[in-house]
């Protein structure tokens, strides 16, 4: 794989994390991380509306006016995210229960847009289904830890395995909405200054 | 290519075709998961009736739905038989004063009007709180009680029954639902008396 290749796929884990460092997608991110096991979800989900979304406007990006590009490409994303969903809810409805609700929200959520502009709009197909999967990764792995630090901390559970006993009382909120903001500003704080030890 | 792009009629042309070809898409895939979303509702619903029934039976309740009227609502019964008698039944009810709107919820009774079991089906409750709802912690304290009973209600509302923690909204919507199909079952047994 040539250098370039490399960059693109490993830039999204982390120099350019999207959530961490570009803080992009914030309201899914707040919203769904609950749990780890949601996390996880609402990121492969994302992941794989991604590469669909990237490989599409790569292909298509010649065709496309400039002047028009930002409807055309929400039309195309949005149609992709709603076939998804009909697909989840008629073959996987296990997990369509879990996540089903979270799936429209994947059509707004700008690290979608933001990469079909800034990337696929201006790359080949190859490129930008590398830049995609990396991007997905990152965004699966941040929204994982995030999950799983809220899970710990607000429910004494990882990925749904209880480790405390039934009458601990965890820190609840930590679940609910004002801790995902406690959370995500933690982890940020931790990330950031990792990275500028590097 | 860049001087072409700023014709009106092109861009409306591209944009007209980007929409066809989505909308087309879109209409076949519906077309094709029409009837297995159907069929996975379905699932979810009978799956969900064996849940809450701990009476014999021996007949499938989903197959023999009845559809009953109640206060301008709608609720669909499933009788579970055994050789013929009813043994429970089981409701399907709903309740819109969920955290996130509207609860689906199959109730199982007895014929002493006791609740069997419950299975919340559909939901839109936070993740990690109001989803608790199906788990056996809070199924617990609902189970073996009757909504005829005065005290079917959360402790928050002077009741005998534990809400689930940091989700009282939805421990309510549930005892709603329950409470509304309990009436439609009453309504279903006066019925049958007087045939």
């Amino acid at each position: 794989m040539s250098n370039t290749s490399w960059q693109n796929l490993t830039r999204g884990i982390l120099r350019e994390n999207p959530i961490f460092v570009m803080m992009l997608g914030m309201c899914p991110t707040l919203g769904v991380t609950t749990s780890a096991m949601n996390g996880l979800g609402m990121g492969l989900a994302t992941l794989f509306v991604l590469i669909l979304s990237n490989t599409l406007i790569s292909s298509v990006k010649n065709f496309i006016p400039e002047t028009v590009r930002i409807p055309c490409y929400i039309v195309i994303i949005a149609s992709c995210v709603t076939i998804i969903d009909m697909l989840m809810a008629a073959y996987t409805p296990v997990i369509y229960g879990a996540l089903g609700l979270y799936i429209p929200l994947i059509v707004v959520n700008c690290i979608i847009l933001g990469r079909a502009e800034s990337f696929a709009a201006h790359n080949t197909v190859g490129q930008s289904i590398l830049d995609a999967i990396g991007m997905g990764l990152g965004f699966t792995l941040s929204l994982t830890i995030l999950g799983l630090v809220r899970e710990m901390l607000g429910a004494y559970s990882a990925f749904g395995y209880s480790f405390a006993s039934e009458t601990a009382e965890p820190l609840l909120l930590f679940i609910m909405p004002p801790g995902a903001f406690l959370a995500l500003a933690g982890l940020m704080l931790i990330f950031n200054k990792l990275k500028g030890q590097k | 290519m860049a001087k072409k792009s700023s014709s009106v009629y092109r861009i409306i042309k591209i944009m007209l075709v980007v929409a066809l070809i989505s909308a087309t898409l879109l209409a076949v895939c519906h077309k094709v998961t029409e009837k297995p979303i159907k069929q996975a509702q379905d699932n979810l619903i009978a799956e969900g009736i064996n849940q809450v029934i701990t009476s014999e039976f021996n007949n499938n309740p989903f197959e023999e739905k009845i559809n009953i009227r109640h206060d301008k609502e709608l609720f669909t019964l499933y009788p579970a038989r055994k050789d013929g008698y009813i043994t429970s039944i089981v409701m399907k009810s709903h309740s819109n004063k969920g955290f996130g709107g509207r609860l689906d919820v199959i109730v199982g009774f007895l014929l002493d009007g006791t609740v069997s079991g419950f299975q919340v089906v559909k939901h839109q409750e936070t993740p990690g709180l109001g989803s608790k709802v199906n788990e056996p912690t809070f199924k617990k304290g609902v189970i073996g009680k009757s909504p005829a009973n005065e005290n079917f209600k959360v402790r928050q509302d002077g009741g005998e029954i534990d809400a689930i923690t940091g989700a009282t909204i939805t421990s309510r919507a549930l005892i709603d639902a329950i409470q509304k199909a309990y009436r439609g079952y009453l309504k279903f047994n006066a019925g049958s008396e007087n045939e």
